[in-house]
């Protein structure tokens, strides 16, 4: 009987666990120029910018929006490519601040890719010369962590650094849309 | 024969027929299912327990032989190194905390009250949730498991590499869960086994004429109470840095990564003394039986025992000599590591002088024996090695500590326990296992077990490290390691033919009898399997060997109830019955409290809500355990 | 049959020692004092031990040959058995004080550092590469390489040893024990090299996805040679010889490599991977992982999470005409 529970238990966790926590480790070249494929429109999510998604994400099961190893590797990524420089953590410095929940060009995905991919006016750099197009996703989906977009079972947690905000796992959930912030 | 009883019935006052008949309605499990989940019996839990770690036993090997047939060839792509990480931490995690803690802690479950001479173990409904919790934490691990979601980190879970910042997902959370459940089950089986020595002993069981079994799990029981507190410290709150970002092991807000190792290994080095005591008692046991005389050096004995208990906590930096600490405490950890192989070399003495001095018959439980003098004391030896600093650095983490280990605790612990199983399965299930079988199983996983594990010594000497997916055909290992990947086989051979021995035995074997092997201790003098009030009147102790001092048959404590579940309750030293105790009956509670801590634990990996809201259900429950039934406890 | 066993290791060992240039990873190929003296504890140890353990097999055996009744509690055999067990314990006191004198001993020895000015190194381990920095006074003279350390005979080495992110171990057995990288620390590792040769070293705590793959090399090499190689080290890389190789720097330099890849003298000039500079001259990529040549560097260049799966290099998409540049290029670092 005890076994038959845990298989029970083993099927119905399987559905949610598993897109969770596999770790895709590689892009095949084909799948990662279809996720260049993003069209940009106005109108999309909270009013901000908003596009069409590439089609290829949803026969990867959207990965990038709560996939807790794409995830931490966009928080390598915004380390390691100094985002913080800009935007510290998350607060923001001569870039705007991120965990605020209200971002300028919308918290739209495939307006955040962009922002990243090709660069904004003001000093947003372009990364789309320097991170191949799935490590601009994973970034995507981490800043959407930061700004409490995502579920915070898949979100990161702390940092091994001084403490400067709450975690991305732990940030109020976001209640979209969001007024600007009045400074 | 229903007759209901008048209040206050004794056992004098029936005949032995109806004595027997009253006694097991009074101490039945009800059938079905109620029953099942319901029964504080010790001997049905302690059953459950012993399968279900025999169970997580052979899904341990099956990784074992995994790892093996990746490693059988370099470079070799079988496994990925995500999956065999996982793989690598599930074997360690499930042989440690699911098998080895549980296996020797069930087996003390089944067998210390019986061994003391009394009814039920102390706080039965403890021990029913203590089943319960360990089972949940194992479904819980192994569940994770197979949706791709298992630690990842090494059964260790070093930080920051299981810390919020590099171990993205909930998989080393689920690991230190495990640990709470594993924990929590491992220390309430404690709590019971230690009262149950202290305080259920038959009448006369002085400290003296305590059996060597009963002593190791008390020393056991002990260690278990001082060590698990640790990991529990350490788990919960490597938790809490990933759940709500508190700093423990954060360096830069003034944690400590090295914290971790120090909790962690204050735990894990009286693990090894915990998973090791109880199979020094098994040991004495079946050399005391097998020699036919009296064990030499008693008392020698359990001051052995009783000093490794103590000194176990005072080594567990030897684990942490490649850290870089100042060379003078590291020398001190040298010394008190290799003052362990003092009691140690003690107790095989001792058991040498047994043999010596005695007529050893040579049944299947002694070639276990002789196979842990040949294994085990290897094991010792290349203790003694990597307890020296500069040896250590260079043998630490490569496969001469996986070789150690594994002679220690293969050598030191399972053979043992499979000769315990041997030497009491005739009591468990009133059959014999077969003595032609066993011989093969005892060949088998000796050769398999030392053709395995000897080469991976020179593996590590050659400088090969541990859980490394793959190596580079590059530096000459690949020779060994398909000779270790093909004699590891012939192990996993041995113990399925173990299992098919005793799951064919358990229906087939010859009947046992009461006592098959002439062995001297109290488990004996009751019926295979023993009913489940064990003894039909408690009896009374005068020497250490009740079975063999007294040719006339065992005598008995009399004036119980018989119309409710009482056992006797003595004093600590020479064991004078102090009280008629009521045992507990059988209740649901506990299952259903295990069910709402598991409910809880689970969710608290994902919120730190769970705590506040999880509480309701396990404080209902609690009501519903300890609801008082308005029946005087104690009867002095 | 013990002494056999033990004996054993030798006729694995001895063509170890003879093919210690070409890199071997063992405790038993003696580079320096230290991995000597660990060597000679070693084997007393095993001796020791491996004596005791026959003398109790042997009373084992004994005691089960044994013919005749069963001697009784106070009876004449078990008084002399007192006598012989508890000399048995004195003598096992005696034994393990004496191994762990032994032990401190070595120790002692191990630590003893020569009186010359030890060569400095800064390693600092990350998930799964080693960064190896030869820091000068001069700021000019020192330099940064990856997963490959040279060091002069006969001189002290003193290596700092950092962690990037998780706990690793340094570890080279034929130099001398290890020794973990941890955050928040800095751990000092002091050696002495006495015979040229390369010795093979590897992450020895487990450190993640590619644990298996961290390895480094460590060079023992003639003074000279050294400062040759140091002298080679401090330049900026190399001009590229032929259009192809041109066109292999310009790929690099445009392309998400420079990112996270020094080339001192070019534009690229990240710091998340490895130091390219001098990558062709170095033995291994990606460390350990592939013996240097054209062919590897295209291939590992190509598709890095098939040959190392989970490291942090991502497979950027390069035309076959781009790829075969960009190897003839990094080749030709030296």
């Amino acid at each position: 009987m005890t076994r038959a529970l845990a298989i029970l238990l083993a099927i119905a966790l399987t559905t949610g666990g598993c897109k969770r926590e596999q770790r895709d480790l590689r892009t095949d070249p084909p799948v990662a120029a279809a996720l260049n494929d993003v069209a940009v429109l106005p109108g999309g999510f909270g009013g901000g910018i908003g596009g069409a998604l590439p089609p290829v994400l949803s026969v990867l099961g959207y990965p990038f929006d709560g996939n807790a190893y794409q995830l931490g590797e966009g928080k390598r990524l915004y380390g390691g490519f100094n985002c913080e420089g800009c935007h510290a953590q998350g607060g923001g410095v001569t870039g705007p601040a991120l965990t605020d929940g209200w971002w300028r060009y919308g918290p739209d995905r495939v307006s955040i890719f962009v922002t990243l991919r090709d660069g904004r006016p003001h000093g947003m750099p372009a990364f789309g010369g320097r991170l191949t197009t799935d490590q601009l996703w994973q970034l995507t989906g981490y800043i959407r962590s930061m700004g409490a977009f995502l579920p915070p079972s898949g979100a990161p947690s702390r940092n091994d650094e001084m403490q400067a905000r709450p975690s991305e796992n732990r940030t109020p959930a976001a209640m979209p849309p969001r007024m600007a912030p009045s400074r | 024969m229903s007759g209901a009883l008048e209040q206050d019935t004794r056992d004098t006052a029936l005949p032995p027929e109806r004595l027997a008949c009253e006694l097991a309605r009074v101490w039945r499990t009800p059938p079905g299912l109620l029953g099942f989940i319901g029964t504080v019996d010790h001997k049905r839990i302690a059953h459950r327990y012993i399968a279900t770690a025999f169970v997580f036993l052979a899904l341990g090997g099956v990784l074992a032989l995994a790892m093996r047939l990746q490693l059988a060839r370099p470079e070799a792509r079988l496994i990925g190194p995500d999956r065999y990480n996982q793989i690598f931490t599930m074997h360690g995690a499930t042989m440690m905390f699911l098998f080895a803690v549980p296996v020797m802690e069930a087996m003390a479950v089944y067998l210390v009250p019986l061994m003391v001479g009394t009814r039920n173990i102390a706080f039965p409904r403890l021990n029913a949730f203590s089943y319960w919790i360990y089972l949940a934490g194992g479904i819980l691990l192994w569940a994770a498991f197979a949706i791709d979601m298992g630690p990842d980190v090494g059964w260790f879970a070093y930080v920051p590499l299981s810390g919020p910042n590099y171990g993205s997902g909930k998989r080393a959370d689920i690991w230190a869960q495990m640990i709470t459940f594993t924990e929590l089950a491992a220390l309430a089986v404690a709590v019971e086994i230690v009262v149950t020595v202290l305080k259920q002993r038959a009448p006369g069981m002085s400290l003296d004429r305590i059996p060597l079994f009963v002593w190791s799990m008390l020393v056991t029981a002990f260690a278990v109470i001082g060590a698990l507190p640790a990991i529990m410290v350490a788990s919960t709150s490597l938790i809490l840095d990933r759940l709500v970002g508190t700093h423990f092991y954060n360096p830069s807000e003034g944690g400590d990564v090295l914290l971790w190792q120090h909790l962690f290994w204050f735990f894990g080095h009286p693990e090894v003394y915990i998973i090791f005591l109880p199979a020094v008692g098994m040991v004495s046991t079946i050399i005391t039986t097998f020699a036919r005389r009296p064990v030499f050096g008693y008392l020698a004995l359990v001051l052995s025992a009783i000093s490794t208990g103590v000194l176990a906590f005072g080594l567990w930096v030897h684990h942490m000599f490649a850290t870089g600490l100042p060379r003078l405490g590291e020398s001190f950890f040298t010394a008190s590591s290799m003052a362990i192989a003092i009691p140690n070399g003690v107790q095989i003495f001792c058991w040498l002088a047994t043999l010596a001095l005695g007529r050893p018959v040579l049944r299947v439980p002694m070639l276990f024996v002789l196979a842990f003098f040949f294994t085990f004391i290897i094991g010792g030896m290349t203790g003694v090695m990597v307890a020296s600093v500069p040896l250590d650095t260079q043998v630490h983490d490569t496969y001469f500590v996986v070789a150690h280990f594994h002679y220690v605790l293969i050598g030191g612990s399972v053979f043992p326990l499979i000769g315990a199983v041997y030497y009491w399965f005739p009591k468990i299930t009133g059959r014999m296992m077969s003595e032609y079988v066993g011989r093969w199983v005892a060949g088998l996983l000796f050769a398999g077990f030392n053709l395995t594990f000897f080469p991976m010594h020179i593996l590590g000497l050659i400088g090969m490290p541990r859980r490394v997916y793959t190596y580079p055909a590059s530096l000459s290992w690949g020779g060994l390691n398909l000779f270790v990947s093909m004699s590891a086989v012939v192990l996993a051979l041995g113990f399925l033919l173990f299992f098919v021995d005793a799951l064919r035995s358990m229906r087939g074997g010859a009947v046992a009898g009461s006592d098959p092997w002439g062995a001297p201790t109290l488990e004996w003098a009751t019926p295979s399997p023993p009913p489940s009030y064990n003894f039909a009147y408690i009896p009374v102790v005068n020497g250490l060997y009740p079975l063999w001092d007294d040719a006339t048959g065992v005598n008995v404590a009399t004036g119980l109830r018989v119309d409710r579940r009482e056992l006797i309750v003595s004093s600590v030293t020479e064991a004078r019955p102090e009280a008629r105790e009521s045992s507990p009956r059988n209740s649901v509670w506990p299952f259903w409290t295990a069910i709402a801590t598991s409910v809880v634990l689970i969710w608290s990996i994902f919120s730190p809500w769970a705590v506040v809201w999880g509480s309701v259900p396990i404080g209902i429950a609690l009501i519903g355990w300890f609801w008082p039934k308005a029946t005087p406890e104690d009867l002095a | 049959m013990s002494s056999a066993r033990h004996r054993f290791p030798y006729a694995i060992v001895t063509p170890l020692l003879l093919a210690a240039c070409s890199g071997a990873q063992s405790a038993f190929t003696p580079g320096s004092p230290q991995s000597q003296a660990l060597r000679s504890l070693f084997w007393l140890m095993t001796i020791v031990c491996g004596v005791i353990w026959l003398l109790v097999m042997l009373s084992l055996i004994l005691a089960i040959w044994r013919r005749g009744p069963a001697a009784l509690a106070g009876s004449p055999q078990e008084r002399r058995a007192t006598m012989v067990v508890g000399t048995c314990v004195m003598a096992t006191v005696a034994v393990i004080a004496a191994l762990t004198v032994v032990s401190y001993a070595a120790t002692r020895r191990m630590a003893e550092a020569g009186a010359e000015e030890p060569l400095t190194i800064r390693v600092r381990a990350s998930q799964w590469w080693w960064e190896v920095e030869y820091p000068d006074t001069i700021a000019s003279h020192g330099f940064i390489t990856a997963n490959e350390i040279h060091v002069p005979v006969g001189r002290p080495v003193r290596v700092e040893l950092e962690a990037a992110d998780v706990i690793h171990s340094f570890w080279v057995p034929g130099i001398a024990g290890k020794l973990d990288t941890i955050p928040g620390r800095t751990n000092t590792l002091t050696f002495t090299a006495r015979h040229i040769g390369v010795y093979r070293g590897q992450c020895a705590e487990f450190c993640g996805l590619q644990h298996a793959h961290m390895a480094l090399l460590l060079v023992v090499q003639d003074p000279r040679g050294f400062a040759r190689w140091e002298d080679v080290q401090r330049t900026q890389a190399v001009t590229p010889s032929d259009t192809e190789q041109m066109r292999g720097r310009e790929v690099l330099v445009s392309r998400q490599c420079a990112a996270c890849h020094t080339v001192r003298g070019t534009m690229a000039s990240g710091r998340l991977g490895p130091d390219l500079t001098h990558i062709g001259g170095r033995a291994f990529l990606a460390a350990g992982l592939l013996p240097v040549t054209r062919g590897s560097l295209a291939a590992w260049v190509a598709d890095p999470q098939t040959l190392k799966p989970g490291n942090n290099m991502p497979l950027v998409p390069l035309s076959p005409d781009d790829l075969r540049a960009v190897s003839a290029y990094l080749a030709a670092l030296r």
